[in-house]
């Protein structure tokens, strides 16, 4: 009994706000008042500490990651939002940004997107050493961002979003678009994403939240990008649309891109993604193959669990306080 | 390093083609499987403006039966839409800033402003009047570009910027008036715009220009048509094709011959719709339109998409002063002066008719065609209950009456909208 509901994933919130795992709130308990059951065993064998792991698995020797990150630091005021974190994303795969809000996940996506640029650190795309100092330059370096308020006009239809800003016109007049291509274009590439839209041209007012999420990935698909950033891709989306944009991504990884995923729905990110990248505090403190890993270890990495820390950002009331 | 991405980008649009010739076989295929949009969904998109239709079809009803016919005979119409073609002139500067989410209070009074200016230039200073009409659209640019520096740049809300404007402009026109309360405007070229008994269009051009705009319009259909299916796109059933020719003939040459069977197409009418089809080509085929449909729709997501917003807003209201002077100069021309007193209803009529016929308040929804509707159902209005002998007092109960109703209208399909989007 007690190891079924230690092994859910539900989130609990306690006294000081933050969400914990059952999990993690047991794991502290057990620190501090030694608790020893016989849960004890299957404990230690799950619940590893995984900073040895922060080597990259499961890549061929040797290749160069499409984008690596080296030494990100990053401050606001006196709160170091990212303190020295390595990243490092392949062609072809997905990789999941997780980490408990405040850990930097954000932060290290703005750095990329070049929203937000870094205090120090380097950033290589395809091993050559690139400055990403504006939206706008990522943009040309090939790196596309999906935000979560996805940015798409609700008033037009799905080939005008597409195409938005950078629309096609036609070679007799070049002051007029070009719908017929524009249009065919789309096509290709909802048709090359597997992405199923009742109308191309219906307004995307219309649409659902996954075919809504399809869309803005097919716009930065229109780009032909190396990177693509996907910030929450399923939050707010009902079963079925989750599984429709998590086939999206799967078809991203096949197009040969590197794609990021952020996430705090961890189901998700273990149905979708090759990796797991979990920061915490601003530090990246582990890296998962998702072959050889459970989500409770990576619930474990994410609230940082197995080294008690609960109890120390917590020292004011008894944790277990439910 | 740029150009490495260049060559990547046309080598995989390369591929993107060759995938398109696949994905449009395969879309032609589930073209049948596409389940048809109901009648709501069609009414709260394509169909929208058929309840508006119905509108003006009883009103026109109701006063053909109650003025013995007098209301649909050739006269009373020619009179009609010489009465609109104001309101739809400045409704449709009005509409291109609705588009953006944004509303103009200051049309009727920078209309009248620059009316006033073209006047003071030709009456007394003795310019010759095509000069004058230039200046007086030159003025109206110029107003709207400095409303539109205030509300794109400096983000004051339009609201206030165009009020403050609408004040400011009515009384500069006094101040450039002085003592004069009415300029008679004499000079041959405004006079003979919309004011005299030869403002119609020659029997050539009466005929001519609405059938070239008709056979144009029939030919890119069917061009249009044929590049679609060339291109492996879905297209329109033929029924429905020649049906959407047939009912653009019927309407265009049944005008036609409504006209000439009394004085012939005015010059007022010819403006009118020559602005409308060209707005319409801009706001629909053009980037720049696609652009104001953009922001007023989603700014933010304009602006992340690379669209100058600021410029766009610029643009929009510097386009919507211009044609609001050129709504002054018709004014001014049909009434053979230009006056200290502004058209007291000429601003809430020149934007109900943009509302009724369709334009959303809250932006980004709405077509320029839509004027002709929501000034023909004002006009109606108007020009009905006069044929009545009802004053000025029932006219504005039920013209706010109306405006309401469809404001309202407009309110609640956006609600539906909102709860049927996702």
């Amino acid at each position: 009994m007690v190891g079924h509901l230690a092994t859910r994933l539900a989130y609990y919130r306690l006294a000081n706000g933050r969400w914990y795992t059952f999990k993690s709130i047991y794991l502290s308990l057990r620190n501090r008042y030694q608790l020893t059951t016989e849960l004890e065993g299957h404990m230690a064998d799950s619940i590893t500490p995984s900073v040895g792991e922060t080597t990259a698995s499961g890549q061929p020797p040797g290749a160069e990651p499409r984008l690596r990150m080296r030494g990100i630091s990053k401050s606001f005021g006196a709160v170091r939002a990212l303190s020295n974190v390595d990243f490092e994303v392949y062609a072809g795969e997905v990789v999941g940004l997780v980490g408990d809000n405040g850990a930097g996940k954000s932060t290290l996506i703005k750095t990329i997107a070049g929203v937000g640029p870094a205090d120090e650190g380097e950033i290589f795309l395809e091993g050559q050493p690139v400055n990403i100092a504006s939206p706008q330059v990522a943009t040309r370096l090939g790196i596309e961002t999906v935000y979560q308020d996805l940015a798409l006009c609700d008033n037009l239809d799905v080939v005008a979003n597409l195409f938005l800003g950078r629309e096609k016109h036609t070679p007799l007049v070049p002051a007029l678009l070009s719908e017929t291509e524009m249009e065919r274009s789309t096509l290709a590439v909802l048709k090359t994403l597997d992405v199923k839209i009742p109308s191309v041209r219906t307004p995307v007012a219309s649409l659902s939240g996954g075919q809504r999420q399809s869309t803005a990935v097919a716009r930065t698909i229109l780009r032909n990008p190396k990177v693509v950033l996907l910030d929450e891709p399923t939050a707010a989306l009902g079963v079925a649309q989750t599984r429709q944009v998590l086939n999206l991504i799967r078809r991203l990884r096949e197009q040969g891109l590197a794609v990021v995923v952020i996430s705090h729905n961890l189901a998700d990110v273990f149905e979708v993604v090759d990796r797991v990248i979990v920061l915490r505090l601003g530090r990246r403190v582990g890296t998962f193959d998702i072959k050889t890993t459970t989500p409770e270890r990576v619930v474990a990495a994410i609230t940082g669990a197995e080294f008690g820390e609960i109890t120390a950002a917590n020292g004011n009331g008894t944790p277990g306080g439910k | 390093m740029g150009d490495i991405i260049d060559k990547d980008q046309t080598s995989s649009s390369a591929q993107l083609a060759d995938q398109s010739a696949d994905s449009a076989a395969v879309e032609v295929a589930t073209a049948a499987a596409v389940p048809r949009p109901t009648i709501g969904q069609l009414l709260s998109t394509e169909l929208s403006f058929v309840p508006v239709l119905l509108t003006l079809v009883v009103i026109m009803i109701f006063f053909a039966v109650s003025t013995n016919g007098v209301f649909l005979e050739a006269r009373n119409l020619s009179n009609l839409v010489q009465q609109i073609a104001v309101i739809g002139v400045v409704g449709l500067g009005v509409i291109l800033v609705l588009l953006l989410g944004e509303i103009d209070l200051s049309v009727a009074s920078v209309s009248t402003f620059c009316a006033v200016v073209m006047g003071i230039l030709t009456e007394r200073l003795g310019a010759p009047g095509g000069f004058a009409i230039i200046a007086a659209l030159l003025t109206g640019a110029l107003v709207g570009f400095i409303n539109g520096i205030f509300i794109a740049v400096l983000r004051v809300p339009s609201f206030i910027v165009t009020l403050a404007a609408s004040i400011g402009y009515a009384g500069l026109l006094l101040y450039l008036l002085g003592f004069q309360s009415t300029l008679i405007v004499r000079d041959p070229l405004i006079v003979s715009i919309a004011g005299s008994a030869t403002s119609f269009l020659p029997d050539y051009l009466g005929i001519g220009l609405p059938t070239l705009a008709l056979l144009l319009y029939v030919g890119w259909l069917i061009i249009h048509r044929l590049r679609r299916r060339r291109a492996g796109l879905r297209t329109v059933p033929i029924l429905q094709l020649v049906g959407q020719i047939a009912i653009a003939v019927v309407l265009v040459e049944g005008a036609v011959t409504l006209f000439e069977s009394y004085n012939g197409v005015p010059n007022s009418t010819a403006i009118l719709f020559g602005l409308i089809v060209l707005l319409w080509l801009v706001a629909t085929r053009t980037s720049f339109g696609r652009h104001i449909y953009a922001v007023g729709g989603n700014a933010e997501a304009a602006r992340r998409a690379g669209i100058n917003v600021v410029g766009i807003r610029l643009v929009a209201f510097t386009l919507c002063s211009m044609i609001a002077a050129l709504g002054g100069v018709l004014a001014a021309s049909r009434g053979l002066a230009v006056e200290s007193q502004i058209n007291p209803t000429l601003l809430l009529q020149a934007i109900a008719a943009a509302v009724i016929g369709g334009v959303s308040l809250f932006g980004g929804r709405g077509t320029v065609w839509a004027i002709v509707l929501g000034a023909l159902i004002i006009g109606s209005l108007e020009n009905g209950l006069d044929l009545k002998s009802q004053g000025t007092d029932v006219k504005q109960m039920v013209e706010g009456v109306v405006l309401l109703a469809a404001v309202t209208i407009d309110a609640l399909v956006r609600r539906f909208q909102a709860r049927s989007g996702r």
